[in-house]
Formats: structure tokens, sequence, C-alpha cells
């Protein structure tokens, strides 16, 4: 075990900084090798800046509707004049209804050029407790129905890119959330299962069995369909958040459960029993920080579930619900053939779900071979 | 020799054997059934037998890292005698500093995420020294008596190598002064070489600080090295104890000769004259009936089948639980060099 470290250990002059070195940058050095974790940990550090700033990165308020601009195809941004000079602009748009089909079609009028300012005000909103308007961009004066249509609009004519900023930190959040919850579980329930052990650990047990061998697409379904219609959509937010994590809290819980036992009998923990340190002692000092590493592995990996969790059962119908925006929203108007053969950019929410899922799975599949520096 | 330090009085140990979804026992291991010995203060007692014969439990019940299950484990201390046996948690955290452990494996016994100074000096915190600047002053003066550099201090046990962590696990268990050390096997995970002087590392302590050590070992050349006395265990009983010299130049036990026979000669052109004992040890979950190596023992007749020795003080200071010793002559390990 210690040889396998000492063998791969950075060079011999380093091993005094070696020698002296915590557990958490043992931790590091060995997950700073692990390239495509590295990078993952990036994807999701940019996903949770966007989360952090969704309204500021956002043009338009997603929540505005505006029957003249349904179904706008994705609009590129053009950065230059013609002559060269650097002025970000997008063109207007000029609606034609087809006479036979009555519907809208937009040309692009490349004669009018609508100019875009960068941090200019747009919509208020809240960051942070702060009411402020500033956006990273906005239209300069925008006549009616002039908009960034980054990535095109959908049937009501909200601006799809917008949306997809704010549904990130939704979606996002649930699942820090959902975790937090489910990781208090997992941790107290499982550490009471192996700190009292006989009936207490089989009844806690038992019943993560149960729960686990429940299909959990139906359950959700039953649950949230209970939850009453006129909830306003906080509490429906944090009602399904607690539904999804009351099921997930096993996985961790079996964690916990597992690491405690195995350190219970770890000579070390008998050491310090034997110096007369109380329980508390055992379990801050010496338990927790052992499996500390292992926990955060498995909370990683717990999260990309969460997010699963709460897309499909949105996506379905019984998660969140409009007004409120998430990725499982934003699907659900993908849902019909009708509006993927007129709209296929709204399926661009799908885009920043597998993006996440991946680098959560990369992410914690790195932090739990790093997690253990003697395994 | 002086006044007894511990005696331990027919202690018994059962493991149950649990089944099944509701878990019900189904039976009892007997990893320790019916020990008694003494140790006396500043002598080194080895306790030695094949792995799995309980002696790796009795360690443990004796410092109560183990509850027991039957018998008494009487310590002296200050003049005073306790039943460690009897004692919860809590009454037996103030005597916890007076009996320290060295452990078998000096991997597993150092916190990984702990230096060697937080390591050393913890037994110093949990016992009241909360002087930060004292306990170092402790913890350094103890490196410097198991003799690892005082450089060493803020170093976090994967840099070192088993032996060095063996020292440091042995400088943990004198912090705080015990009287009684005991040291589980303390030098069978090391290299060869790295025994010998963790061996003499101990001796020179135990003269130093006159301490009493509860060896336990399974190899009788390196008990030879350091016990006064020996006591050796088959299946969770105690078959013989003996002073060092006695045991092994006339054991009275034919479980000891069987052990005898096996440890390497210290002559190269020794005529090996190897007992092997045939079948597997007993099971401690189905001990046989009658005396437990009756069926291993050369020796055995009917009523070894039958009947149960029990330990007998055949000589002063020579115990043994056989029913044939004095019919018996058995060979040893001839005179020690």
């Amino acid at each position: 075990m210690l040889g396998f470290l000492l063998g791969r250990r950075p060079a011999l002059s380093q091993a005094e900084r070696f020698a002296v070195a915590t557990q958490l940058q043992l931790t590091w050095w060995r997950f700073k090798r692990h390239k495509v974790a590295m990078v993952s940990l990036v994807v999701v550090a940019l996903f949770y800046l966007v989360a952090i700033g969704a309204d500021f990165l956002a043009t338009t308020d997603p929540h505005a509707t505006d029957s003249r601009t349904s179904y706008i195809a994705p609009q590129p941004i053009q950065f230059f004049e013609a002559d060269g000079s650097f002025s970000p602009h997008v063109y207007g748009l000029k609606g034609v209804r087809d006479p036979r089909t009555f519907k809208l079609i937009y040309t692009v009028d490349p004669s009018r050029h609508v100019a875009i300012d960068f941090f200019a005000p747009g919509y208020e909103y809240s960051f942070l407790g702060i009411r402020t308007s500033t956006h990273l961009f906005a239209l300069r004066d925008p006549q009616r129905g002039d908009g960034i249509f980054i990535l095109g609009t959908d049937q009501l004519g909200r601006d799809v890119w917008s949306r997809l900023m704010v549904a990130t930190r939704v979606s996002l959040t649930i699942g820090l959330v959902g975790v937090s919850i489910s990781l208090f579980l997992g941790v107290l329930l499982g550490g009471i299962s192996a700190l009292y052990g006989g009936l207490v650990d089989n009844v806690i047990q038992r019943t993560i069995e149960v729960i686990r061998s429940m299909p959990t697409i139906p359950l959700w379904l039953g649950l949230a369909a209970a939850l009453p219609n006129d909830w306003s959509v906080t509490q429906i937010y944090f009602s399904i958040t607690i539904i999804i994590s009351l099921l997930a809290w096993t996985d961790l819980a079996r964690v916990v459960r597992g690491k405690f036992l195995a350190l219970r009998e770890e000579e070390f923990v008998m050491a310090a029993e034997l110096a007369g340190a109380s329980t508390g002692r055992i379990i801050f000092r010496h338990m927790l920080p052992s499996f500390l590493s292992h926990i955060i592995a498995a909370v990683s990996l717990a999260l990309p579930a969460m997010i699963i969790s709460e897309t499909s059962l949105s996506f379905l119908g019984l998660g969140l619900r409009p007004p409120a925006i998430s990725w499982g929203i934003l699907l659900q108007d993908a849902q019909s053939i009708q509006s993927l053969a007129l709209a296929p950019w709204l399926l661009a929410a799908a885009v920043p779900v597998i993006l996440v899922i991946l680098a959560f799975n990369f992410l914690g599949d790195g932090l739990r071979d790093a997690a253990d520096p003697y395994g | 020799m002086s006044e007894t330090l511990l005696e331990v009085r027919d202690l018994k140990k059962y493991f149950p054997i649990r089944k099944g979804l509701l878990r019900r026992v189904a039976g009892q291991v007997r990893a320790v059934d019916g020990v008694s010995f003494m140790v006396r203060k500043g002598e080194t007692l080895a306790l030695v037998g094949e792995s799995g014969c309980g002696k790796t439990t009795v360690s443990r019940c004796i410092l109560r890292a183990l509850s027991t299950t039957e018998g008494e484990i009487n310590f002296t201390i200050g003049g005073k005698t306790v039943d460690l046996a009897k004692m919860t948690r809590a009454q037996l955290r103030p005597l916890r500093r007076h009996m320290q452990m060295v452990f078998q494996d000096p991997y597993s016994s150092l916190n990984p995420r702990m230096v060697v100074g937080d390591i050393i000096g913890e037994p110093l915190l949990i016992n009241g020294m909360s002087n930060r600047a004292e306990r170092r002053r402790r913890v350094l003066e103890l490196m410097e008596l198991v003799q690892l550099p005082a450089a060493y201090i803020n170093r976090f046990p994967h840099a070192f190598s088993g032996g060095q962590r063996q020292r440091i696990g042995i400088a943990r268990a004198l912090a705080l002064n015990p009287e009684l050390i005991v040291a589980d096997e303390p030098v069978s995970a090391l290299d060869v070489s790295v025994q010998a002087q963790i061996l003499n590392l101990l001796l020179d302590l135990q003269d130093r600080l006159r301490l009493t050590i509860l060896f336990v070992a399974h190899d009788l050349s390196v008990v030879k090295h350091v016990a006064d006395r020996v006591a050796v265990m088959y299946v969770g009983r105690m078959v013989e104890v003996a002073e060092t010299e006695a045991l092994y130049s006339r054991p009275l036990h034919p479980y000891t000769e069987a052990l005898l026979s096996a440890a390497p000669a210290p002559v190269p052109d020794a005529i090996s004259n190897r007992i092997i004992l045939e079948r597997e040890i007993a099971d401690p979950a189905n001990p046989p009936p009658g005396c437990a190596f009756h069926p291993r023992c050369r020796y055995a007749t009917e009523r070894c089948k039958q009947e149960r020795p029990e330990m007998a003080e055949v000589e002063p200071g020579r115990y043994v639980a056989c029913l044939r010793w004095d019919e018996l002559s058995l060979r040893g390990i001839a005179a020690m060099t």
C-alpha cells in the first residue's frame, strides 16, 4: 500500500514536503494527475458560476411572453460591421404570415442593425439581495419584437437562452439542496446504525433495503402527484427536493455505515479508546476525518442522480411546474413531434444536462480515486 | 521478584455466532475459555500460542478493549487492587493511564491524518495535559526515548518505515508512564532485521522505566530473547506456565514440546527433530471433549479424550494442564546460549 505511494512521490528532493503533507494535500496531488477529472472540475465550476450569475447572463426577462416573436430560430450575433470595425449587433427581423398555413415566417433584414451594449441595463432582477438591472449584454434601443435570440424562442416568444440560464440555477441548486438533505439523513442514520448496532441497525438496514427495492419513478410520481395544485413555485420546489432526497439518502447511509464499521476495527481507533478518549473525540477526531473524503466522493456521485431525478420529474410534468423554469421544464416544451419539427432548438436544454452529468460523474470518479491515498 | 501487578482468574470470553435474518445466536466461539495467570511487577510474561488460540483476545480483555464474559482481572495499582472486568467504561477511564498497548500492525495503529507529535501527544491531551508547550516538551522527550529524531515531529505516519512507526507506537504507549505495557505481537509485522532493534528497545525501556510487559507472540525464538516467564495457550485455554529457561529446557506439556521443536535452531547443523502436528487446530466454536489437544497429541490416551485436565501447580512456579505430565519425559531445547 505504502510502497505504491512512496514509489510515485514527485521527487526525492521533495521527500520532506511529502513527509509533512496532510491527507488533503496528498489527495489533491493525486487528483491533479487525473486529467479528465480536472477538466470536469472546471466544467462543474463554470456551471455553478452560471447558476450564480444566471440573470446577469440572461438577455431578456425569461418570463416575458410576446406572440410576435413565437418560434424564432437562433440568430447569430454579428460582431463586425461591413467595414471591419468592431460593433456587435443583431439584424432586425421581418415577420411575414404564410397565407396558406398562417404561420409567421421570419426573414432576416440585414439592412437594419440593432446594436448590442455590454454591461447594459435590461430587466430588473435581484443579485445576492441587490436589486440591479445590469446584464452582460443587451440591445441598445430595441423596437418591439427585437431581441438577442442566441438559442431562438419558444412558442410563447420567450428567449430560450435566457430561460436556459435561469433553469441552470434552479436545476443545479435543487441538486445541492437535495444532496444536503440526503447527506444529513445518510450520515445521521448511517452513523446511528453503525454506532448502536443490534436492533436499531437491523431496522435501519431493512428500511433501506425496502426503499431501494421500490421502483423510483412510480414512487416519485405518486408523491409528487400528492402535492397540492395551489402551492407556490417555492413550495413545490422545496417539496420536490425533499421527495427526491428522501429516497436518495440510502446510498450515503450505507457508505457511512460501512466506513464507520471498518474504522471502528482500526487499531488507531482502539489506541485512542485505550488512551481514555471519549466517544465524541473518537468519532470527530479519528473516524470522521478518515471518511470525510469518501463522503465527498459519494456526494459528487449523488449530485448528478439528483439533477437527473428533478429533470425527469419535471419533464413528465410532475416535478416543478411552470412558471418555474428548470431543465426538465424546458425539455417539456420539446416533448411533441410538432414542436421538435418546427423548433428543434428547444432541445438545447438537453446539452447542459448531459454535460453536467458527465462532468459530475468524472469528477466523482477522480475524487474517489484520490480520496484514499492508502487504497 | 516482587508483588503481583496483574492477576487474571478464570477469564472467559465468548463471541456469539449469529445466523439468519434476525441474527439469532446460533452458537458460541469460546475464544478464551477459563484462563488464569498472574504477572509480577517488573517482569516480562510472554503469552504464546498458534494463531487463533485466543492470546490476542486475552490481551484485549485485560485492557478492556473487549468486555469479558466471565472471570476476574485484578489489577494492583498504588496498593489498591481493582477488578477491571467489572468496571464500566467511565470507571475504567482514569485507570487507562496505568496500562497501555503496543499494537501488532504499525500501519493501522497510527492515524494517517495526524502528525507524529499529535499521535504521541494525544494520550497526554486526553489525560489533562492541556498546555501545548508542556505537551510538546514531553513528546520530544518520548521521541528521544524511542530514538526518533526530534525533526520528525511534524511528519505524517506515511513518511515512516515499519520500524519507525512501531517506535512511534511505543512512544505513544509510554506517554502516560504506564505500569503495564501489553505488547500484542509488536514485532511480527516487521522485517527480521528491524525486529531485533525494536525488541532491544523494549528491553532497554523496561530496564529504565521499570515496566511490566505482557508480551503476546507466536514466535518462540523472539520470546526466548525477551521473556522472564512464558505462558502457553491452546484453543482458549492455558496449557503451561513456567520460567522461560525451565520451559525451554524441559517442557511439561506435549503442545509446548511441539512448539519448541518448530523453533528454528540457533546451531546451523543441529539435527532437526521437528514434531509435525497432524490435523488442524481445534475449532473454538466446537472444541473436542476432554483435553482440547488430544486429537493432535502424540501421547494421547483414552483418558485424554474424556477427562479435561485442569491447570495445576506441579512444581513451585510451574503450572501445567496435562493428565500425563508426570509420565512423559518431553524434549526441550537444550542449554540456552
